[in-house]
């Protein structure tokens, strides 16, 4: 495996590991590991870095949705410049074009049912080329993007073993 | 009640001090455990509920059920082995059954078995319950902790009939390259030695290819590998091992087996063929995971002064400590709060080191060894 892609599987691993951390993990030096970060950002590898908050454990409400959208396309409007409209609301915290029965599959996040229910029917639907929508409001998460939200399992060996 | 005086003739485990001071303590952290801190890959796990649900809850063949036997004799492949599924392969409960059938079917009272030490705490007391004799091998820093053709020379293993070896090597480890190997495999041939190869961490080397004594010339009919499913793919707990040789030998050790064991776990047994056929490349990222511990780790103990010889396989460092290693531990957990294990459990060449495990979070890794640092500084 070459460093640059020994990097990005560190920083998937963790991605707040400090620089001084990550090059004694992978036996390279600060420079080359601050290096390496910076080259993936710029080339793009790298889009950015969130922490997987459990909102539950939070005080704060929070609504989620996975919305389906079919769209039609003509001439001039592909799937591209559709996306791009509705990426651009912060509401939308992912967009996917996927196959199957519908086009694409879209999530939002907001703070109450209520704003989703609003966003979507005021800002989405109303976009000429989206001819439905189907919103499933999220009612427990479980994992998100690999992090399972719910207590880990306790270290249940023994303390010393040969 | 009155034993039986081979009972006697081993002590208890040196280990076991550490783990009752240990368990004394509420916080502390342990960098001495002998497994992954992983679970078991999901498939595995799921394949063995899966097995319960459909009952398959009888005995399996002596040597373990076909198919796992087949699967085994595919992925060794990949150490340059061929062993036939049917004569070749016995699976057993973890590799320690297989280490104790073996030194039952294979040593005679009063044979001398070598032992290449630092060792797994559990090879000299199988030796003795099966009525041999213990020859030490150590194997020295200087060296890598590899074992020479002179270590076992000087040692006067010609003498022996088998040698006991593990690479990579709990509790240094230390792996051995190809050509090091052959010099130990050339001294087993001039000396007719039957050689007893635990490589239970084959899987977990991070630098060069893992190197197998019985895939040398000559080696193969001389030669029982043992390995499993303990470390490389964390089943610790679901006991699974297996052993390969050649047809006589383990027809040999099946005769012991069939009769004191029957057969491995089922359960266990369910799991490990999905561990084969679906876990690669679970097995693959925690490779990959305890690669940068091992890193980082060296490298911590570079910056804090303590002399540590580059491990390369097994999740085990080896630091060298000032003073004696014993009231180091003792010091370093009384004190700090971090359990280790003094070197000289091992055996002869432990002693003045402490094995350091890293299969724990790199979270506590970097709290342990903050807290070693702290305690090498205050000495």
């Amino acid at each position: 495996m070459d460093a640059s892609r020994e990097l990005l599987e560190a920083l998937r691993e963790n991605a707040r590991t400090g620089t001084a951390d990550l090059a004694r993990q992978l036996g390279m030096s600060e420079e080359a590991v601050a290096d390496g970060i910076a080259a993936l950002e710029d080339e793009g590898v790298v889009c950015g870095y969130q922490a997987i908050v459990n909102w539950e454990k939070t005080d704060e409400e929070r609504a989620l949705a996975a919305v389906e959208l079919n769209v039609t396309l003509d001439r001039e409007t592909g799937y591209e410049e559709i996306a791009m409209r509705i990426a651009r609301f912060p509401q939308v915290t992912d967009l996917r074009l996927v196959s199957g029965d519908f086009d694409f599959l879209m999530l939002v996040e907001a703070d109450t049912v209520r704003e989703i229910s609003r966003f979507v029917s005021e800002k989405v639907a109303p976009v000429p080329e989206v001819t439905q929508t189907v919103t499933h409001f999220v009612m427990d998460t479980y994992k998100e993007r690999g992090i399972e939200l719910r207590d880990g399992h306790d270290d249940d060996r023994l303390s010393v073993s040969p | 009640m009155r034993r039986a005086e081979r009972v006697d003739r081993v002590g208890p485990s040196g280990i076991r001090k550490f783990f009752e001071l240990a368990e004394e303590r509420e916080d502390v952290i342990s960098l001495g455990v002998g497994e992954p801190d992983f679970a078991a890959p999901w498939a595995a796990r799921e394949a063995a509920i899966a097995s319960l649900e459909a009952g398959k809850t009888s005995y399996t063949a002596n040597r373990g059920l076909k198919e796992l036997r087949e699967e085994i004799a595919d992925h060794v492949t990949r150490y340059g082995f061929s062993y036939d599924p049917d004569e070749e392969v016995l699976v057993t409960t973890g590799v320690s059954e297989a280490v104790d059938v073996a030194l039952r079917a294979f040593v005679d009272p009063g044979d001398l078995v070598a032992v290449a030490q630092p060792a797994y705490i559990s090879y000299e007391p199988g030796v003795v319950f099966a009525g041999g004799e213990v020859l030490p091998v150590p194997t020295r820093e200087a060296e890598a902790f590899v074992l020479t053709y002179d270590a076992l020379e000087e040692a006067g293993a010609a003498e022996a009939s088998v040698l006991m070896l593990c690479y990579p090597n709990n509790p240094t480890g230390a792996v051995m390259s190809e050509s090091e190997i052959e010099e130990v495999a050339r001294f087993a041939r001039e000396h007719d030695l039957l050689v007893l190869s635990d490589e239970i961490y084959a899987d977990l080397t991070y630098e060069g290819e893992h190197a197998s004594i019985a895939a040398r010339e000559g080696m193969r009919e001389r030669t029982i590998v043992f390995n499993g499913f303990s470390k490389a793919y964390a089943m610790t707990g679901l006991r699974l091992g297996y052993a390969l040789g050649p047809a006589s030998g383990i027809a040999a050790m099946n005769r012991i087996h069939q009769y004191s064991m029957l057969s491995a776990p089922t359960t266990a047994q369910h799991a490990a063929l999905a561990a084969l056929r679906d876990c690669q490349d679970d097995v693959e990222e925690m490779v990959s995971a305890f690669d940068r511990r091992r890193n980082y780790m060296l490298a911590r103990f570079s910056e804090m002064g303590l002399p540590c010889f580059e491990a390369k396989g097994a999740f085990y460092l080896f630091p060298e400590v000032p003073g004696d290693d014993e009231a180091f531990a003792e010091g370093l957990l009384e004190e700090r709060g971090v359990a280790v294990v003094p070197g000289s459990v091992f055996g002869e060449g432990g002693a003045g080191h402490l094995r350091v495990s890293y299969a724990t979070g790199m979270r506590s890794l970097r709290e342990a060894a903050d807290r070693i640092e702290a305690y090498l500084n205050e000495r």
